[in-house]
């Protein structure tokens, strides 16, 4: 499919539910937005807003009930199970708790981002995945299982996994609650630089205030709708 | 070019990996694996090695065909049928030599601690071939002497230390029946099922140890045939040209009779098989507890996978690898822990348990079959990682 306007997300009267008959929720109320390619995106809102439904919606983890969610001029309104599949392998995802594999060392970790590149040998996608670990300052703790590095240690691997899969759009839950104020800043600063570097758009849900002027936009959502821009 | 596809589809090893960082785990189900390897190989083992021992004798026969009475139904019930049988046999062109042989269970005295057990004593004429053993022709010689006996040193201790004492030149003589016998030479045959030892003498001795045996009866006839002979035409034909009191068949088919008379008239077929089926099914819901607890143990971590773009089938190839290198590992310890347990059989009971190629790989293909059996039961798990569950 031609991607036609060029945007990496275009949202057009969204609408999601929870539940059925007297239980159920309007989550997502009719919600239009766009991302950019290279663009900056930060949402905030109050928790049970919508914001990681949402989210959850745009990585193609959940199938869409109403209304238009391209990504990468993909529609995903009725796209199947291998689609949306596919169309994974495109976006990073960060997340609250690191979710690395506690099996898997930082490096290895890393490459399982990096396996998912096809056409390159073993070697140079573990060359990537030492790269990328480089890149994030962890070039030390290469061969370390998640266990033994600290929080923001992991939230590192973390985004160079996330990164190493070389995404056009990276989704990032929260990706600082878990981390001290200092360290939520690098953090965010480093995922903002490697980001850009890749021309990759990002969308961060938050609760973090410091860190909301890494920005290009900011939007705010609450009861499921996107407030209109102050 | 072919290598650098290979290189190209080779990624992280996280089957192998998911196993050997849970080394608390993966001893465990090597254990229960290798556990269920080993009764497996026990069990068939008994029962192979108790179907081999109950025809140890009749493999050891220099004969093409057999003659037994219609009514003998194992080498524990030998029946007698008269001996010109094998003489109007011999009229037979193919036929080129016959031997005429009395099996019977008789009384053995050991001679250390002058017990008595019961022997399964075979006579025939020395003169004739009975083994296909190079040396026995020249042990067979010293039977044409009266009361002689030649013993089996595979038979079970409890008949004395005859063939040490006899190998250490001493003067073996015991009774037999209760007459006075010598020995006189050492076989090797191997106790059975049915019989703890034997020993070979001449017919003359053989009818003066056994007087109630009705003369010119015999419990087996071996025949011999012209080489390259056609042996189930000559079966069928002297079944027609003898009578009825008398059975011919091949030294094959003799030696299946009487293997079939173990497998279908008693319950040793059945006890090990389902000893064997009980390892297999233990084997079983270990793998599956490891597996399916595996599996749910590492949900987050499949469900993140998932999300990261991997597909449902890709995960489903590392449980099912899980299962494959959980088999191997099991299998190993198992193979030699069962070579180990065998040799101890074999010298404990004399039976002749061996590690067979057939039976290697059939407990091979058990413990695959086990471990991909439960690696797929426990797959059903893997449809509860919700990558949406994980933000």
């Amino acid at each position: 499919m031609k991607n036609i306007n060029n945007n990496t997300l275009n949202i057009a009267s969204l609408n999601h539910w929870y539940g059925t008959g007297e239980m159920r929720r309007h989550v997502i109320q009719s919600i239009s937005m766009k991302i950019s390619p290279g663009e900056v995106v930060l949402l905030t809102g109050p928790s049970g807003c919508g914001k990681t439904t949402l989210l959850t919606l745009i990585g193609a983890l959940r199938k869409v009930q109403d209304g238009d969610l391209k990504v990468f001029g993909k529609q995903l309104f009725g796209a199947s199970r291998k689609t949306r599949q596919n169309l994974r392998k495109n976006i990073g995802m960060i997340f609250q708790g690191h979710n690395l594999l506690r099996c898997l060392t930082a490096e290895q970790n890393v490459q399982m981002g990096a396996d998912l590149l096809n056409g390159f040998s073993y070697k140079a996608r573990r060359a990537q995945a030492r790269e990328w670990l480089r890149a994030v300052g962890l070039e030390d703790h290469l061969s370390k299982l998640p266990h033994d590095l600290s929080g923001g240690q992991k939230q590192r691997v973390a985004i160079a996994r996330a990164l190493a899969a070389r995404p056009k759009l990276l989704l990032a839950d929260e990706p600082t609650s878990a981390l001290d104020s200092s360290t939520g800043r690098e953090i965010v600063d480093l995922l903002k630089k490697l980001a850009l570097e890749q021309s990759c758009s990002v969308l961060m849900v938050t609760h973090d205030p410091r860190i909301l002027d890494v920005a290009d936009r900011l939007l705010r959502m609450e009861d499921g709708q996107i407030l209109p821009s102050v | 070019m072919e290598l650098n596809n290979l290189l190209k589809k080779r990624k992280i090893p996280l089957a192998w990996l998911l196993l050997t960082r849970q080394p608390l785990r993966i001893l465990v189900a090597i254990a229960g694996i290798s556990f269920a390897g080993i009764l497996m190989f026990m069990q068939l083992g008994f029962r192979d090695g108790l179907f081999d021992a109950s025809v140890t004798v009749h493999k050891l026969f220099d004969a093409d065909l057999v003659l037994i009475s219609p009514r003998s139904k194992s080498s524990i019930s030998m029946s007698g049928f008269p001996r010109r049988r094998l003489v109007q046999a011999m009229a037979h062109k193919d036929v080129t030599g016959t031997t005429a042989v009395n099996w019977n269970f008789l009384l053995w005295r050991n001679p250390e601690n002058l017990s008595t057990r019961s022997i399964l004593a075979l006579g025939f004429e020395p003169n004739k071939p009975l083994l296909i053993d190079s040396d026995f022709e020249k042990k067979a010689k010293t039977l044409k002497n009266k009361g002689r006996v030649l013993f089996d040193d595979l038979s079970r201790d409890e008949f004395g230390p005859i063939s040490s004492w006899f190998k250490s030149g001493r003067l073996v003589e015991t009774e037999v029946a209760g007459k006075r016998v010598r020995v006189s030479g050492i076989v090797s045959l191997g106790p059975s099922f049915g019989a703890d030892g034997n020993l070979i003498t001449s017919s003359e001795t053989y009818l003066e140890l056994s007087p109630g045996n009705p003369k010119g009866s015999i419990e087996i006839g071996l025949v011999r045939l012209e080489k390259g002979s056609d042996i189930e035409k000559v079966v069928r034909s002297l079944n027609i040209s003898l009578p009825s009191d008398v059975k011919v068949m091949s030294l094959k088919s003799f030696i299946n009779f009487e293997k079939n008379y173990w497998k279908s008239s008693t319950s040793i077929g059945f006890i090990f098989t389902l000893g064997a089926a009980m390892g297999f099914i233990v084997g079983c819901v270990i793998v599956y507890q490891i597996l399916y607890s595996d599996v749910s143990d590492h949900l987050p971590e499949y469900a993140t996978l998932m999300a990261m773009g991997y597909n449902l089938r890709s995960l489903l190839g590392v449980v099912a690898r899980e299962g494959f290198i959980l088999s191997i590992m099991g299998y190993i310890p198992a193979y030699v822990s069962g070579q180990v347990l065998y040799a101890l059989v074999r010298s404990s009971t004399k039976l002749p348990v061996e590690m067979s190629f057939s039976r290697a790989s059939i407990i091979f293909c058990l413990i695959l079959f086990m471990c991909m059996g439960s690696a797929i039961a426990a797959m059903k798990k893997l449809a509860d990682a919700d990558p949406a569950e994980i933000f």
